[in-house]
């Protein structure tokens, strides 16, 4: 395969899925200020910190508005992270990489395109947004499923996997560490009407709100919350499961290439280990937000890595 | 449609009475689903100069133009021959250049044409084949009246858009195809890359390795080479994906580096090498026509082959025709008034409302006038570039262009086409048998680039 394909395919899949992962943001902070007695405009601060835009932000609007902060973060497109900048990209890498590509995946990512342009062509309304959100997350769905439904499981299909997980382990990660002095003991209060809240909010971002009660039966309690985002091995969006999945599609890569294993596979390894053999007491102990920020950077490293290994670029 | 009598032409007869017993709200859903078709599928053009319009759908008609075999026949024959002398005036101009020493074509129009390129002097492409892939345009007069409106040897586009056509309709109306024996298109991809692979360098080992070379997706047929890709099963490249390695030309893999044996190039030859043609191409690579004329790879269409798409040029083919094949061109020209000569030049300015003057380089439709559409104005400042710069125009009559219908909200109403139909040489000339029919939409306007507006329909070629 061509390098330039096999990054196409890669930023394709980070792209789609940052759409989504941006959705699901903003879904948990529309909730939060439907919910919350008190809650101000001011909360969407933390919102556009998981989005990574925040100080992009702040060049833009000169005051943090519900209203600014919804469109920033789905329709601007001058914030190449909006939900529409995503699309567009991932559908531009599609359209690079559309030799292969099904005819399936194509046309879900095209559609995803059509509609969501369309959608989002004029000024959002409030009434709009939970279906506007639901429509972003649908279509992601449907690109998703039409490739996992019809793509063969080759090179090809490893570099997207690849690309979606790191995304996702970048953007748990980052949703977590916004949000990291929440779960501190020292200033948790366990039980309190406003830490219950704020996890709910962590929980809803990463669309685990539901599924905590089932492995954790019982109240929400901090270290089970960065347990289940970090070393839960079921939840698909922990940093372990992600880890999993990029390890087994690079070890497919290296089988389909004759055994030829490059630094990627070893960092990805030793991520993965870590995660593995990870408690979360100890992260805890050891301090939650300086082993997020280590995740995360380290996360980047192995990205770099892979664009080098495979000639992404040269 | 129909003949002088109001009664359907033979080969509509099958159609027209399916026609007859449609419904008309019916055919324009249909008409929508087309377009449906074609936008989930992307098959959009970029039009340069809108930036707010990036990707547009080519409008698609319902109706197929259908031709009957014998005129089929009669065509093909007449394309063949000019392909055929195409080739062998490009390998003639590049080599003895009897055709000027017999004083049949003005030096000057050769050796000093931007089209031509002394790089291709003395070198002879792989199977001495030039155009590997050409399109001819035509237009019909009236039964068994054909005119070739151009050539395009150079990078003829829209091949995709006749396969799109014929599967859509297919979707849309497969009883037509039971009603109607129409000959197939859908092997072209096939072909192509048959005909690609046979003209591969003699070096090339085993199966030939074939890629498609493309600006980008910002261009605008974009589409339609990643189509070719696609239904080639062959790699789609750009020019940031090669380099010149150990004398070859390759393309950067996962894996490491990989020998390419044919390029099937839509990129102009401007941009081809750096090294040799526009030092600021980004689109190119840098010594590919080293390893050219090394030998090593099989470049299509050749470059330097652009100067057969020139209308200065084009005005000469029937000579052309007749100083290779030793027959009269069996497909007539358009009679052409080179502005260069002065009593052209004269005559053209005279009757400027009655004539298209079009730019010998230009093509898609840009740069034209269309005398008797134009305004005034439009005229006299036309007149005045042309004075400018006579050798840079070329002038014909409009010709009393055939119809055919096409779909309307109302039925069915006349409208100007033409057709380009696509031939592939290697080893042999294949045509494949039928091609774009390109659409002036407007009412009474004979331009039919979809830059300018114009749409296409599927075009039917029956079997006896």
């Amino acid at each position: 395969m061509l390098g330039r394909t096999a990054n196409g395919l890669y930023w394709m899949f980070r792209y789609i899925e940052r759409a989504e992962n941006i959705a699901r943001l903003v879904d948990a902070g529309l909730r939060v200020s439907l919910t919350r007695a008190g809650s101000s405009d001011e909360d969407w601060h933390g919102v556009l910190e998981s989005a990574g835009v925040r100080e992009a932000y702040s060049e833009v609007h000169d005051k943090m508005t519900a209203a600014d902060a919804v469109d920033y973060l789905l329709r601007d497109r001058t914030n190449l992270s909006s939900v529409m900048s995503c699309i567009e990209a991932g559908r531009n890498n599609a359209r690079m990489v559309r030799t292969a590509l099904t005819r399936e995946t194509w046309e879900a990512t095209n559609e995803a395109w059509i509609d969501l342009k369309a959608r989002m062509s004029r000024k959002l309304k409030a009434a709009d947004l939970p279906e506007l959100i639901g429509v972003i997350k649908h279509q992601c769905g449907l690109i998703r499923g039409a490739f996992h439904g019809s793509m063969l499981r080759n090179e090809i299909y490893n570099f997207a996997r690849i690309g979606t997980f790191i995304e996702r382990a970048d953007n748990t990660a980052r949703i977590l560490d916004v949000k990291y002095y929440v779960l501190l003991p020292s200033v948790s209060q366990v039980g309190s009407a406003l830490d219950n809240f704020q996890w709910e909010s962590i929980l809803r971002s990463v669309s685990a709100h539901r599924s905590y009660g089932w492995v954790y039966d019982g109240e929400y309690q901090a270290a089970n919350i960065a347990d289940m985002l970090i070393l839960q091995v079921q939840m698909p969006r922990s940093l372990a499961y992600c880890y999993e999945k990029i390890v087994s599609n690079l070890r497919y890569l290296a089988e389909d290439y004759g055994g030829e294993r490059l630094t990627a596979h070893d960092t990805a390894d030793a991520i993965r280990t870590m995660l593995k053999r990870g408690a979360v007491s100890e992260i805890m102990d050891q301090g939650l937000h300086e082993f997020l920020e280590d995740f995360v950077y380290r996360n980047n490293q192995l990205s770099a890595e892979i664009s080098d290994g495979y000639r992404f670029y040269q | 449609m129909l003949t002088a009598e109001n009664l359907p032409r033979p080969p509509y007869k099958n159609y027209q009475e399916w026609y007859a017993a449609q419904d008309t709200a019916h055919l324009i859903r249909k008409t929508q689903d087309a377009e449906n078709i074609f936008r989930r599928t992307g098959i959009t053009f970029a039009v340069y100069g809108h930036a707010d319009s990036s990707e547009k759908l080519i409008p698609f008609d319902i109706i197929p133009r259908i031709i009957s075999a014998r005129e089929w026949r009669k065509l093909a024959q007449g394309i063949e021959q000019r392909v055929l002398a195409l080739n062998a005036f490009l390998d003639d101009i590049y080599h003895k250049q009897e055709i000027i020493k017999a004083g049949r074509i003005p030096r000057e129009l050769i050796e000093k044409n931007v089209a031509f390129l002394p790089e291709m002097i003395g070198f002879k492409p792989p199977g001495g084949v030039y155009t590997h892939i050409v399109g001819t345009d035509i237009v019909r007069t009236g039964e068994d009246q054909f005119y070739v409106l151009e050539d395009n040897a150079r990078t003829p586009s829209g091949v995709s858009y006749m396969l799109e056509n014929r599967e859509t309709m297919m979707q849309m109306f497969p009883e037509l195809f039971t009603l109607n024996k129409v000959q197939r298109v859908e092997d072209y991809p096939r072909l192509l890359r048959q005909s690609l692979a046979a003209v591969a360098p003699p070096g090339a080992k085993g199966k030939p390795r074939v890629a498609v070379l493309t600006p980008g997706i910002y261009n605008s047929a974009y589409y339609e080479h990643s189509f070719l890709a696609d239904q080639m099963g062959v790699e789609l490249v750009e020019g940031s994906d090669l380099r010149v390695l150990d004398g070859r030309v390759q393309m950067r893999t996962t894996r490491g580096y990989e020998a390419i044996d044919v390029l099937y190039r839509r990129v102009d030859d401007d941009f081809l090498d750096p090294l040799t043609f526009r030092p600021d191409s980004a689109l190119g690579i840098p010594g590919i026509m080293d390893v050219y004329r090394a030998g090593n790879i099989t470049i299509a269409n050749a470059p330097g082959t652009g100067i057969c798409d020139d209308k200065a040029i084009y005005s000469y083919m029937p000579e052309i025709v007749e100083f290779y094949t030793g027959r009269k061109a069996l497909l007539e020209n358009v009679p052409t008034w080179r502005c260069s000569e002065p009593a052209s030049l004269k005559y053209v300015l005279e009757n400027i409302a009655d004539l298209v003057i079009k730019e010998v380089h230009g093509s898609g439709g840009y740069g034209m006038l269309v005398g008797p559409t134009a305004t005034k104005k439009e005229r006299s400042d036309f007149a005045e570039k042309l004075s400018a710069r006579p050798s840079n125009y070329i002038a014909q009559p409009t010709l009393a262009l055939s119809t055919v219908p096409i779909f309307v909200n109302k039925g069915v109403a006349p409208r100007h086409v033409d057709l380009r139909p696509y031939v592939l040489v290697s080893d042999k000339v294949k045509i494949i048998p039928g091609g774009l029919t390109r659409v002036a939409l407007k009412q009474g306007s004979l331009v039919v680039n979809s830059s300018q507006g114009g749409g296409t329909k599927d075009t039917w070629v029956l079997e006896d």
